[in-house]
C-alpha cells in the first residue's frame, strides 16, 4: 500500500555530510541492521523465485487439460511454494521488528544525548535560542529521523535486490518478454514521476498556505478583545478570506494529484499486464514459450514497478531524515561549557561565613561589548544588598556573574577570600538559595516541586516551611493537599506560585541568598505576606535582592544603582534620598502628579 | 459527523452525486477487466485461433484500463473539491462563530483549543473526507459486486476466498484494537516528553542553581523510555500487518489453483478448459474481493479519528451565543464620555457566587475613574462590562447614558479605546498595529498614528527601529520587548481618538518613570476623555477623581485618594504596603 506523499521534502544543507554522519551514528545498530538488511534482501530473492515456482505450477495443470493431472507434482510444488511463503512471511517479520527496534532505539539515543546536552551547554546558548526551537528538536527532528530511517533503509534494500532480481530472472526467462514488460513498466513510471514531482510542489505549497492560515487564526483568537474592541473583525475577516482561499486552491491541487497515485499504479499494472499477454501470446501461438511463463510474466512486471516507485519514496525519505539529522547534529555538536580543571579548592557550604568581594570585575555578554565596566563592591557577612535600576540596566547580569552562570572577562569575585573560578560550578550553586520572577513549577505534586531533586528533605520539613511563609492553608485547600497535581491552568495563582518557589528556595539552608524580582508577579497586598516570609529567609544570610517596586528594598544595608551596565550609585536608602541623583528620580517617579 | 455534513454547499451535493456515478462506472470498468483478461487467457490456451481476436480482446482490456483511469481522475478531482471546498466553508464558518463568542464561553473553551478546532480538527475531517468517501463508496460497490461475479463459477473457490478474507479481517481488526488505543497513550506520552523538555528548558536557571541536572536527566529518561518502548510494540504490530496481507494474498492465488486442478481433473474433457480459465479470472476476482474488505476496513478505522474532531468542532458552532448585539446604530446620544454603572452584579452562567456584587458609580465626561484591590478581586472582569466581553447578570452598565446591550458592537467600539493587560500585538508593522481596526471615522492617518505613539512614549524606541514606523513587528511582538509592546498598545488605542479609555493594567510592565511620563503626556493629549483605570500600583492610580476599591467583587470604599486613606482599611493597607506614610502625602487628591 503506498502511503500518500506528505509535506514538503526538506533539502538537507549537505545530504553526504549528514548521511555519513548519521551512518556513523548508528555505529551501535550496526548488528541488528545488517540482519535485517540481510533479511531483507531474502525476503525480495524469495519474492522473485516464486513466479517460477507459480508458473511451473499453471504449467502442470496445462498439461492434465489434455492427459491426466499428475498430483504428486502439483503437490510437491505447492509445497515448496507453500515453504518458500511462509519463509519470507517469517523473515518480512523479523526484519520489520529488527528495523523499528534500530530506529526507535537510536531515536532514543539521539534524545538521550540532547537532554544531556542541554545541561551542559552554556546559559548564553539559551538567550540566542528559542525553548520551541529545541524542542523541535527533540521531538520532531529526532522522529523524523526515526521514521524515515524505519521505511528507507531496509526499504531501499530490499527494493534495490527486488529490482536487480526481477531483471536477471525475466532475461533468464525470456529476452524478448523481459524487454515487453521493462518498456512497458519503465512508460508508466515515467508518468508516475510526473505527477509525483507535481504534487509535491502543490503540496508544498499547501503546508505553506496552511501555515500562514493557522498562524493568522492563531493571531486573531489569542488577540479577540483587541479585534473586537477596535472592530478590527473587517479587517481580519477580509485578510482570513484570502487565506482560506489559497488553503482551499493548494488543497484541491494536491489532494487530486496524490490521489492519482493508487489508479495510476493500477493502470501501470493492466497496461503491463496487456503488453506481456498479446506479446506472450504471439510467442505461445509461436512455440516460444509456455502459458506458465506468461503467468511468471505476469507477476514479474508488477514486480518491477513496485520497487521502481518504493525507490524513489525511499530516497525522499532519506532526504528528509537528513535534513532532520543535520539539524539535530548541529545541537549535539553546539560548543559546551568549559571543562572545571582550574576548580581545585571546595567551600563547605555550612561553614562558609558569607563575605564576598567583586574586584575590578568586567563583563559583556557579546564581545565588543561590555555590560558591566570596572565593578568593586566588598560585602559583609549577613548583609542586605539590593540592585536596582531601569530595565535593561544590567541587574540580571550581577546575578549570573555571582552564580557563575557566565564567566567574567576581567577581575575577579571571591566568596570568603576564594576567587569563584577556583570553584566548580556546582559548589557555587550549593552555596546559594535562589528565587527568581518566572515561578517555575513543573508538572508534579506540590511535595515534588517543594523538595525538588533534594533526597533528604523531610515531610516535616516542608510543612515547616509552608506554615512560616503562609501557604498551609492555601495547600490545605486542595483535594488532595501536599499531594496535589499542579498542572498548566489550574487555580493556583501567580502569588500561590510565587510562594511555592520561595518554599522550594526555604527548605534548604544555605549561606547566600538571591531574590529576584522575586515578587513582581504578586499583588501588594500578597506581596507584604511574602515579604514577611523572605525577611525571614533573609535572618543571617547575605542576600542580594533585586527589585522593581522600590518600597521593597528601602531597609537593604546597601543599595547599588544601575545604569547602562554601570552602577552609577551606591549607599544606603536616606543618602541616596539625599544624594538627589538618578536614585531619587527613580524613586519620586512613584508619586508624580500626572 | 453528518450533522457536519450539512456544511456541504448545494453545488457540492449534487457533485457528490456524480462521484457516485462515477465510482460506479469505475468499478464496473475494473470487474469487466478479468473478463478480457479470461478471454485473453482462452484465447492463448486454444490452438489456432485468430491473433487479431487476442489484439481486440488485449484493446478492450486497455480501453477498460484507460476508462477506469479516467474515472479515477474525474473522481478525483471532484472529492479533492468537494473536500477542499467543505474545510474552505466549515473554517469560515467557524472563525465567524469563534470571532462572536463571549469571553465566557472562549474560557470555556481555551483559546488553544479553539485553535486546534479550526486548524488540525478541520483537516482531520477533510482528508477523511477527500480519502475516506471515495473508499467507503468503493469499496462495498466492488466487494458486493466481484462476489456475485464469481459466486456462481465454484463453492470450492468461494468457501477458500471468504474464509481468507475472515482471517485476514481478524487479523487486521485484532491488531487495530490492540494499536488505536496505545495512539492516544503515545501521544499523551510524547506530550509528557515535551512537558519535561521545556520545563528543563524554560528552567534552565533554577535547574542550574539546584544543581538537579541529573534529576531533570531522569526525569527524562523514564518519560523517553515510556514513549520509545511503546512507540516500538505499536510499530512493531503494524509491521506485521503488511507481510501478512500480502502472505494471504499470495496465499489465495495458490490455494485456488490447487482446488482448480482437483475439479479439472474431475471434470469432462469439454469442461476442462472452462474451468481453466475460469480459475485464472477467479483468482483476480478473489483478489479484488479481499482488497476491498481491507479497504473497508482501513476505512473504518479513520472513521473514530475523523469523528472526534468532528464532535469537537460541532461543539463550538453549537454554543449559544451568550452576547448577542443591539439593534441599534446609536450616533447621537444626549451625553458624552459618560459611563455609568448601575447596581451591576456579576457571576458566570453555572456558578454559584457572584464575581462583582452590586457595583455602582458614574464617569462623568474627562472624570479618572480608577480601580484597586488585589488579585481576584473582580476589577477586570468589572471593566470588561463595558466593551461586553461578558455581560452583567444583574443591574445595567451605561455609556453617554444608553444600555451597553442596545449598541450595535460597531457603534459601540466606536467609542472605546481599551487596552488589555496583556499587550496584543499582530504581526504586521508598527504602524498597521497602531493603526489597526475601524473607529467609524474613516482610515486612521500616518500623522495620527505618529502622535499616537509619541503620546504613549514609544517615539524614542521606534525611532531606533529598523524602518522606523514601518519596522516589521512579528507574531505576538516577540521582537519587541514587554514595555514597548505595552506603549504600542496604549498608542492603538489613543489613535482612535476615542470618548471613553478603557486601560485594564495596562501599565504594569512600564518602570515608574516612563509610567508617570506617559500618563501625564496622554492627561495633556486626551482633556476632554474620561479615563478608566484598573492598576496595582497606588502611584498609577492615586490622582484619580474617585478610586474604587474591590475585595472579592465587592465595593468596599469609594473616593478620592485622601478620603479612602481615612475612611477605607482596605485601601489603607494596599497603600501603606506599597509606600511610607510620609510619601503617601506627597501626591494624590
Amino acid at each position: 500500500m503506498p502511503g500518500p506523499i506528505r509535506g514538503e521534502v526538506e533539502k538537507a544543507k549537505n545530504f553526504k555530510v549528514a548521511i555519513t554522519r548519521m551512518i556513523k551514528e548508528l555505529k551501535p545498530f550496526y548488528i541488528p541492521s545488517f540482519f535485517a538488511t540481510l533479511f531483507a534482501s531474502i525476503g525480495s530473492i524469495i519474492a522473485i523465485i516464486t513466479p517460477n515456482k507459480l508458473s511451473e505450477l499453471t504449467d502442470e495443470i496445462t498439461n492434465g487439460l489434455t492427459g491426466q493431472m499428475n498430483f504428486d507434482a502439483v503437490w510437491s510444488i505447492v509445497i515448496v511454494v507453500a515453504i518458500l511463503f511462509v519463509t519470507s512471511l517469517v523473515f518480512e517479520i523479523i526484519e520489520a521488528f529488527l528495523m523499528t527496534d534500530v530506529s526507535n532505539n537510536f531515536a532514543r539515543l539521539l534524545r538521550t544525548q540532547i537532554s544531556e546536552k542541554i545541561n551542559r551547554l552554556p546559559l548564553k546558548f539559551f538567550d540566542n535560542h528559542q525553548t520551541g526551537d529545541t524542542l523541535s528538536r527533540v521531538t520532531n527532528d529526532v522522529d523524523s529521523v526515526a521514521q524515515s530511517l524505519n521505511e528507507s533503509l531496509s526499504t531501499l534494500v530490499s527494493a534495490i535486490t527486488l529490482l536487480v532480481g526481477v531483471i536477471i530472472m525475466m532475461f533468464v526467462t525470456n529476452g524478448v518478454m523481459a524487454i515487453t514488460s521493462i518498456i512497458s513498466g519503465l512508460i508508466g513510471f515515467f508518468f508516475v514521476f510526473i505527477v509525483l514531482k507535481r504534487s509535491q510542489k502543490y503540496f508544498t505549497m499547501r503546508q505553506r498556505e496552511l501555515g500562514n492560515l493557522n498562524s493568522h487564526i492563531e493571531e486573531i483568537y489569542s488577540g479577540l478583545n483587541v479585534v473586537r474592541a477596535y472592530n478590527g473583525k473587517k479587517e481580519s475577516d477580509q485578510e482570513f478570506d484570502k487565506l482560506n482561499k489559497k488553503v482551499y486552491d493548494a488543497n484541491r491541487k494536491s489532494q487530486f494529484l496524490s490521489g492519482l497515485m493508487p489508479p495510476m499504479m493500477g493502470f501501470i499494472g493492466n497496461l503491463g499486464y496487456v503488453a506481456v499477454c498479446v506479446v506472450g501470446a504471439i510467442m505461445v501461438m509461436n512455440h516460444a514459450i509456455t502459458f506458465g511463463s506468461i503467468i511468471a510474466f505476469i507477476i514479474y512486471v508488477r514486480m518491477f514497478t513496485s520497487p521502481l516507485s518504493q525507490i524513489a519514496q525511499a530516497l525522499n525519505y532519506l532526504q528528509l531524515s537528513a535534513a532532520a539529522s543535520e539539524r539535530v547534529f548541529e545541537f549535539l555538536d553546539t560548543k559546551e561549557m568549559p571543562d572545571q580543571k582550574d576548580a581545585t579548592m571546595h567551600l563547605d557550604k555550612d561553614k562558609v561565613k558569607g563575605k564576598i568581594e567583586f574586584k575590578n570585575v568586567k563583563f559583556g555578554y557579546k564581545k565588543d561589548q561590555l555590560i558591566i565596566k570596572d565593578f568593586s563592591a566588598s560585602i559583609k557577612p549577613g548583609q542586605k544588598i539590593a540592585i536596582v535600576g531601569p530595565t535593561g540596566a544590567g541587574k540580571t547580569t550581577m546575578v549570573n556573574l555571582l552564580m557563575k552562570f557566565y564567566d567574567i572577562k576581567s577581575g575577579s569575585i571571591s566568596i570568603d577570600d576564594v576567587p569563584i573560578n577556583k570553584l566548580t560550578r556546582e559548589n557555587v550553586h550549593e552555596l546559594f538559595t535562589m528565587v527568581l520572577q518566572d515561578t517555575w513549577l513543573f508538572s508534579g505534586t506540590i511535595k515534588e516541586n517543594i523538595v525538588y531533586n533534594r533526597t533528604h528533605i523531610s515531610d516535616a520539613r516542608v510543612k515547616e516551611v509552608c506554615d512560616t511563609i503562609g501557604l498551609t492553608h492555601f495547600i490545605k485547600t486542595l483535594p488532595h493537599g501536599f499531594n496535589s497535581e499542579i498542572s498548566e491552568n489550574e487555580s493556583v495563582s501567580a502569588g500561590q506560585r510565587q510562594l511555592l518557589t520561595i518554599a522550594r528556595g526555604m527548605v534548604e539552608d544555605a549561606p547566600f541568598l538571591i531574590l529576584d524580582e522575586a515578587t513582581s508577579n504578586v499583588d501588594t497586598r500578597t506581596e507584604e505576606l511574602v515579604q514577611k516570609a523572605m525577611d525571614k529567609l533573609m535572618q543571617g544570610r547575605t542576600s542580594f535582592i533585586i527589585a522593581h517596586r522600590l518600597s521593597t528594598i528601602k531597609n537593604a544595608d546597601l543599595i547599588l544603582v544601575m545604569k547602562d551596565g554601570n552602577i552609577v550609585e551606591s549607599g544606603k536608602h536616606k543618602e541616596l534620598i539625599e544624594k538627589n541623583g538618578f536614585y531619587a528620580e527613580l524613586y519620586n517617579s512613584q508619586f508624580q502628579n500626572a | 459527523m453528518f450533522k457536519l455534513l450539512k456544511n456541504l454547499k448545494k453545488r457540492d451535493v449534487l457533485l457528490f452525486l456524480v462521484v457516485v456515478a462515477g465510482i460506479c462506472f469505475q468499478v464496473w470498468l475494473d470487474l469487466k477487466l478479468p473478463d478480457y483478461m479470461s478471454e485473453i487467457t482462452r484465447l492463448v490456451q486454444t490452438e489456432g485461433n485468430e491473433f487479431s481476436a487476442i489484439i481486440y480482446n488485449g484493446a478492450m482490456m486497455m480501453a477498460c484500463a484507460f476508462g477506469s483511469l479516467a474515472g479515477a481522475f474525474l473522481v478525483g478531482y471532484l472529492t479533492a473539491n468537494i473536500s477542499a471546498s467543505f474545510s474552505k466553508n466549515v473554517r469560515k464558518t467557524l472563525f465567524s462563530k469563534v470571532e462572536n463568542l463571549g469571553m465566557a464561553e472562549i474560557k470555556k473553551f481555551s483559546v488553544a483549543s479553539l485553535i486546534t478546532r479550526t486548524t488540525n480538527d478541520i483537516t482531520q475531517v477533510q482528508m477523511f473526507l477527500a480519502m475516506g468517501m471515495q473508499m467507503l463508496i468503493k469499496a462495498p460497490i466492488t466487494a458486493v459486486w466481484a462476489v456475485t461475479k464469481i459466486l456462481n463459477k465454484s463453492w470450492e473457490w468461494s468457501t477458500a476466498t471468504a474464509v481468507t478474507v475472515v482471517i485476514l479481517l481478524s487479523i487486521v481488526v485484532a491488531i487495530m484494537v490492540i494499536v488505536i488505543p496505545r495512539f492516544k497513550i503515545i501521544q499523551k506520552l510524547t506530550d509528557r516528553l515535551n512537558d519535561v523538555t521545556r520545563e528543563n528548558l524554560t528552567g534552565i536557571r533554577v535547574v542550574r542553581a539546584f544543581n538537579a541536572e541529573r534529576y531533570e536527566e531522569k526525569k527524562f529518561k523514564k518519560a523517553n523510555d515510556d514513549l520509545t518502548d511503546t512507540q516500538i510494540f505499536v510499530q512493531r504490530m503494524l509491521s506485521i500487518l503488511s507481510p501478512t496481507i500480502f502472505f494471504f494474498m499470495h496465499s489465495i492465488t495458490v490455494v485456488i489453483y490447487v482446488i482448480g486442478t482437483y475439479l479439472i481433473s474431475d471434470a469432462d474433457q469439454m469442461g476442462k478448459l472452462t474451468i481453466f480459465s475460469n480459475m485464472v479470472v477467479f483468482s483476480s476476482y478473489a483478489m479484488q474481493v479481499i482488497m476491498s474488505f481491507l479497504m473497508l476496513a482501513f476505512t473504518f478505522m479513520m472513521v473514530p479519528r475523523a469523528q472526534v474532531s468532528a464532535v469537537r468542532i460541532n461543539e463550538v458552532l453549537d454554543t449559544d451565543l451568550s452576547i448577542k448585539e443591539g439593534k441599534q446604530d446609536i450616533k447621537q446620544t444626549a451625553e458624552t464620555g459618560t459611563v455609568e454603572f448601575k447596581n451591576v452584579s456579576f457571576k458566570y452562567p453555572d456558578a454559584e457566587e457572584y464575581i462583582l456584587e452590586n457595583i455602582s458609580f458614574k464617569a462623568e465626561k474627562g472624570q479618572t475613574i480608577a480601580f484597586i484591590g488585589s488579585t481576584g478581586s473582580g476589577k477586570s472582569t468589572l471593566i470588561n462590562l463595558i466593551p461586553r466581553f461578558y455581560d452583567a447578570t444583574e443591574g445595567e452598565v451605561l455609556v453617554d447614558d444608553v444600555n451597553v446591550k442596545d449598541y450595535t458592537f460597531e457603534s459601540l467600539y466606536n467609542k472605546l479605546g481599551y487596552i488589555p493587560q496583556k499587550a496584543v500585538m499582530f504581526s504586521g508593522t508598527v504602524s498597521s498595529n497602531v493603526g489597526f481596526g475601524d473607529n467609524g471615522k474613516g482610515k486612521i492617518s500616518p500623522e495620527k498614528i505618529v502622535n499616537a505613539i509619541k503620546v504613549a512614549q514609544g517615539e524614542a524606541f521606534v525611532k531606533k527601529l529598523d524602518k522606523t514606523y514601518f519596522a516589521h513587528i512579528a507574531q505576538g511582538g516577540t521582537n519587541v520587548s514587554g514595555g514597548q509592546k505595552q506603549r504600542l498598545a496604549i498608542a492603538r488605542a489613543i489613535a482612535r481618538d476615542p470618548e471613553i479609555y478603557i486601560f485594564d493594567d495596562s501599565f504594569s510592565a512600564l518602570d515608574y518613570k516612563t509610567d508617570a511620563t506617559l500618563r501625564k503626556a496622554l492627561k495633556a493629549h486626551t482633556k476632554n476623555a474620561t479615563s478608566l483605570i484598573v492598576a496595582q500600583r497606588i502611584g498609577t492610580i492615586m490622582n484619580a477623581d474617585q478610586i474604587l476599591v474591590l475585595d472579592q467583587g465587592k465595593c468596599v470604599g469609594q473616593g478620592t485618594h485622601f478620603e479612602l486613606l481615612k475612611t477605607c482599611p482596605v485601601y489603607r493597607q494596599i497603600a501603606e504596603s506599597q509606600l511610607a506614610p510620609e510619601e503617601l502625602q506627597k501626591g494624590g487628591k
